[in-house]
């Protein structure tokens, strides 16, 4: 079996683990010098890993190596909006490949490009012009714990076409490499009024499924399915213990299975009743099955945040989450049994998966 | 042009090869001392200096002993403390 291999963003720094086999584990790091990571990412276009970074005192920053953890570098050159514009990048939130671009989600909410492997950045949107766009530029929206971009959906079939989520305002689709961008929430239930029609919803997670068409989301307020990339969404929250949770992951060979990590929606957004659950659909979200075995069941107040769970793409995936509480589960056989392969790390922020060959 | 005696934070020094805690530069204020060290560290600045530019938010400096922001001048032989603030755990 090819090597399967870990990254793992935490609030001082990003570890690496390994395996031959999805059982034994290395762990590796910390990384980054112990920076704040948000996201983590391997990519296999260049082999390279990449860590989204904001220091308190020394600022935003995107991470590199190019020997899978073991030397990095870093660059923040062009990765701001300049000293007339008035807005400030405070966090690099999220990082994607598309195509020959590396791309970065910021605080306060933009994207960034770099041509060159994270040597060099340069504004690539803000999304101006949609609705919501001037309050969300106001810096008295952005908390501390603010994400601005919090995720990016890629497709693989066409670098130019990507979706973006802004935090609290909704996902939209460029299909032109960022120059234009149309929402994406049609059908999305909200529970609180809103200015617009099309913007003004929480996106936590978006995942495409192995069909092009279908795609999944977490959302604030429940989850939900669209069979038509994106377009439009319905809900599939019945039979979840909630509606509210961050992390999702799709199976990589059958669009009908989907897995996410249900937590309280008040101030705790930990999982239900202390008792560690992912839950799984296998059927598009007509039916959810909780899966536990091998995870703690009392006093386990665990909370995972919307980009630390993943799934590998062997023949029998493997499921993988980090804590709030520096707990990584996985699980080798789609989510059947599980096992903590690394623990008491600081809090996680984000969990990629790579099979390096 | 006048020489400036930098002391650096130690958050600073491990990002960049070779920067030492303390160094000497020509420079006639704080943010000529920070440019000129970019000069050598190239990013050095951003790591510092936020839009605007100011000084980041948890980075301090001090000249002689007194609280100083970019624009403070840099008198021969001035001694510039440039601090990460304690914040955070």
């Amino acid at each position: 079996m090819p090597k399967t291999m870990l990254t793992v963003a935490t609030r001082k720094g990003t570890f690496v683990l390994e395996s031959d086999d999805r059982r034994d584990w290395k762990l590796r790091g910390p990384y980054c010098e112990g920076w704040p990571c948000y996201h983590a990412i391997y990519d296999p276009t260049t082999g390279e890993i990449y860590a989204a970074a904001a220091s308190e005192w020394h600022g935003t920053t995107v991470w590199r190596s190019a020997d899978l953890g073991e030397t990095w570098e870093m660059s923040s050159e062009g990765l701001t909006y300049g000293d007339g514009d008035g807005r400030k990048v405070s966090k690099a939130s999220t990082l994607a490949r598309a195509g020959d671009r590396l791309l970065v989600g910021v605080e306060a909410p933009g994207i960034f490009e770099s041509r060159d492997n994270g040597r060099t950045w340069s504004l690539l949107s803000t999304l101006s012009g949609q609705h919501g766009s001037e309050e969300w530029d106001d810096p008295a929206n952005q908390p501390p714990g603010h994400l601005g971009i919090s995720g990016f959906v890629t497709n693989p079939a066409d670098a130019d076409r990507f979706f973006a989520i802004v935090q609290g305002i909704g996902a939209f689709e460029t299909e032109d490499g960022g120059s234009s961008w149309t929402p994406r929430n049609q059908g999305l239930r909200r529970d609180w009024p809103a200015d617009y029609e099309d913007v003004g919803f929480c996106v936590h997670k978006l995942v495409r499924s192995a069909d092009p068409q279908r795609m999944y989301q977490q959302n604030h307020v429940g989850m939900h399915r669209s069979d038509d990339a994106g377009q439009s969404w319905n809900e599939i929250t019945e039979g979840l213990p909630g509606d509210f949770g961050f992390a999702a992951a799709a199976h990589p060979h059958d669009a009908e299975s989907f897995y996410v990590i249900p937590v309280d929606g008040g101030h705790g957004r930990t999982m239900h009743d202390g008792k560690a659950a992912v839950w799984r659909t296998r059927d598009g979200g007509s039916s959810w099955q909780d899966l536990r075995k091998g995870l703690p069941q009392g006093n386990a107040h665990l909370g995972v945040l919307r980009q630390a769970m993943a799934m590998d793409s062997h023949d029998t995936p493997g499921v993988y989450f980090g804590t709030s509480t520096g707990q990584v589960f996985a699980s080798p056989d789609e989510g059947e049994t599980w096992s903590e392969i690394a623990s008491y790390l600081p809090s996680i922020s984000s969990v990629d998966v790579a099979i390096l060959d | 042009m006048t020489v400036a005696d930098v002391r650096l934070p130690g958050t600073l020094t491990p990002l960049f090869p070779g920067l030492p805690r303390r160094v000497e530069v020509e420079a006639g204020t704080v943010l000529a001392a920070i440019d000129s060290l970019e000069a050598q560290w190239p990013g050095l600045r951003d790591r510092l200096v936020a839009e605007g530019p100011s000084l980041r938010s948890h980075i301090h400096a001090y000249v002689d002993g007194e609280r100083a922001g970019l624009d403070t001048p840099v008198a021969e032989r001035s001694r510039l403390d440039v601090i990460a603030a304690i914040s955070g755990g």
